[in-house]
């Protein structure tokens, strides 16, 4: 096989809910196989469950930035990758810097602390709800609902102040907008890190957790407003997308929403197949070897970029025994990667859990005739402008 | 059920205290794994068989007997 010949990697797919076919082949027949990268490189692309989970606990594999290249092309826009981290960008990082820093953020992130912030987060979703109901249908989920909450909910976390949202929510719809310029995008990221910067030094709110970590003392400045950008990238945009994506698979799937909207005791594991079923981070996580290797049956060498395919996990027959590219809120989910696996799996997923239980749930008591506005197949989805995976907008009315 | 937790392995995620806040806590500083009920009731055994399964530390080992 000559380079030329190498594949890339998939990003078309023939159903908004079903991750690129090639996946699957490549799942079957080779797990882990070469991959060709938009800068040449041939690297390696992984894609069943056992080797996944495998590859992301195991430490001879890198994080770091340095190593990381992008899987995808995406024009215009530069991602931190093949450059050191940037200070508090975790996400970047091995241990022993990844765990000093984790370390001081997984004590903010308890089960307990995500609890409580529910009834804030009910009270963003009603208010959401009644604009809603004010405005009428049909309305774009996404623009009124959805990154609204994202939005305000990551306010909630880090404490940005009620006088500072509505800048900071224009500024981040224009760094995740799909038609933003990289300029435009640039400049409000340059914008946000300066609000960040203010909240972690003085303005934040009492609990928020950049005020909370610069009270703590541990980390510095720098770093403390980089964990807010880096929750802010890594958070906003894919837990909106999660939760218009499940919001579309339930509506494309009504004997699911019956059983959903019938029993509440089904809700908590509906939401793990939803995250399952519509896996956000579709391009997947990179990882690098610090030293030759052998891994999966294959000789890797160090500093190969290997792309770790979390949305073909996902559907592995081998893991997901009955019928894996079903959505079937009663399944057994557990072991689910959608928020990833080991050191690095999502630190806030605690919270994207009680955010999609305080939505979901509320958005169909409130329009139980809950319908999409155009027909499904006009839904326009997006595959490779964005890491995270999702619709352009979703209409939906009641 | 036995429940053994490994607080070296945990890495503070927090999804067994979510899916079983009966027999695990967090520790408040580093939010690493409390083990709150060793030998669980029987009602619970799904729910801890689950949070084992799906850790991403392989913090936690369940033997059955």
């Amino acid at each position: 096989m000559t380079p030329q010949d190498v594949p890339s990697y998939p990003t078309e797919r023939t159903c908004p809910f079903s991750p690129p076919e090639e996946l699957a082949t490549y799942r079957e027949h080779e797990p882990i196989r070469r991959m060709r990268y938009p800068d040449g490189h041939i690297g390696w692309l992984v894609t069943s469950h056992s080797l996944v989970r495998q590859l992301l606990s195991d430490p001879r594999f890198s994080a770091r930035s340095e190593f990381k290249r992008a899987p995808v092309a995406r024009p215009g826009v530069e991602p931190f990758f093949g450059v050191p981290a940037l200070p508090g960008w975790v996400l970047d990082l091995d241990p022993p810097e990844h765990t000093r820093i984790r370390q001081q953020l997984t004590g903010k992130f308890t089960a307990r602390r995500m609890r409580e912030l529910r009834p804030r987060l009910d009270r963003i979703v009603a208010d959401l709800l009644d604009g809603m109901e004010r405005h009428g249908g049909p309305v774009d989920l996404v623009e009124n609902f959805t990154m609204p909450l994202s939005s305000l909910t990551i306010c909630e976390l880090l404490g940005v102040p009620y006088s500072e949202r509505e800048e900071f929510q224009r500024d981040s719809k224009v760094l995740f907008g799909l038609n933003s310029t990289a300029d435009d995008a640039s400049a409000a990221m340059d914008r946000l890190y300066e609000l960040l910067r203010g909240v972690a030094k003085s303005g934040g709110q009492q609990d928020g957790l950049l005020r909370t970590l610069a009270e703590d003392g541990t980390l510095d400045a720098e770093e403390i407003t980089g964990i807010g950008a880096m929750m802010l990238s890594g958070g906003h945009g894919s837990t909106s997308s999660a939760m218009a994506l499940g919001t579309f698979a339930l509506l494309a799937h009504p004997d699911q929403l019956a059983k959903f909207t019938a029993d509440p005791d089904l809700v908590d594991n509906a939401l793990e197949e939803l995250l399952r079923y519509v896996t956000i981070f579709h391009f997947g996580v990179p990882r690098s070897p610090l030293e030759d290797l052998e891994f999966g049956g294959q000789f890797l060498k160090a500093g190969e970029s290997i792309t770790v395919a979390l949305p073909s996990a996902n559907r592995d027959p081998e893991w997901f025994k009955e019928a894996p590219d079903q959505l079937d809120i009663e399944r057994n989910t557990s072991g689910h990667l959608a928020f990833g696996h080991g050191i690095h799996q999502c630190t806030g997923q605690n919270l994207v859990r009680m955010e999609m239980r305080a939505a979901l749930p509320a958005l169909f008591q409130r329009f139980p005739r809950l319908s999409l506005a155009i027909p499904a197949a006009e839904v326009r989805i997006y595959t490779d402008t964005s890491p995270v995976f999702g619709v352009y907008e979703l209409p939906v009315t009641w | 059920m036995r429940v053994i937790t490994n607080t070296d392995a945990c890495v503070g995620c927090g999804l067994c205290a979510f899916t079983v806040p009966e027999v695990f806590d967090q520790e408040q500083e580093h939010g690493t794994v409390v083990l709150l009920d060793p030998e669980p009731p029987h009602e619970l055994h799904q729910d801890v068989w689950e949070a084992a399964r799906s850790c991403p530390g392989e913090a936690i080992s369940v033997k059955d007997f």
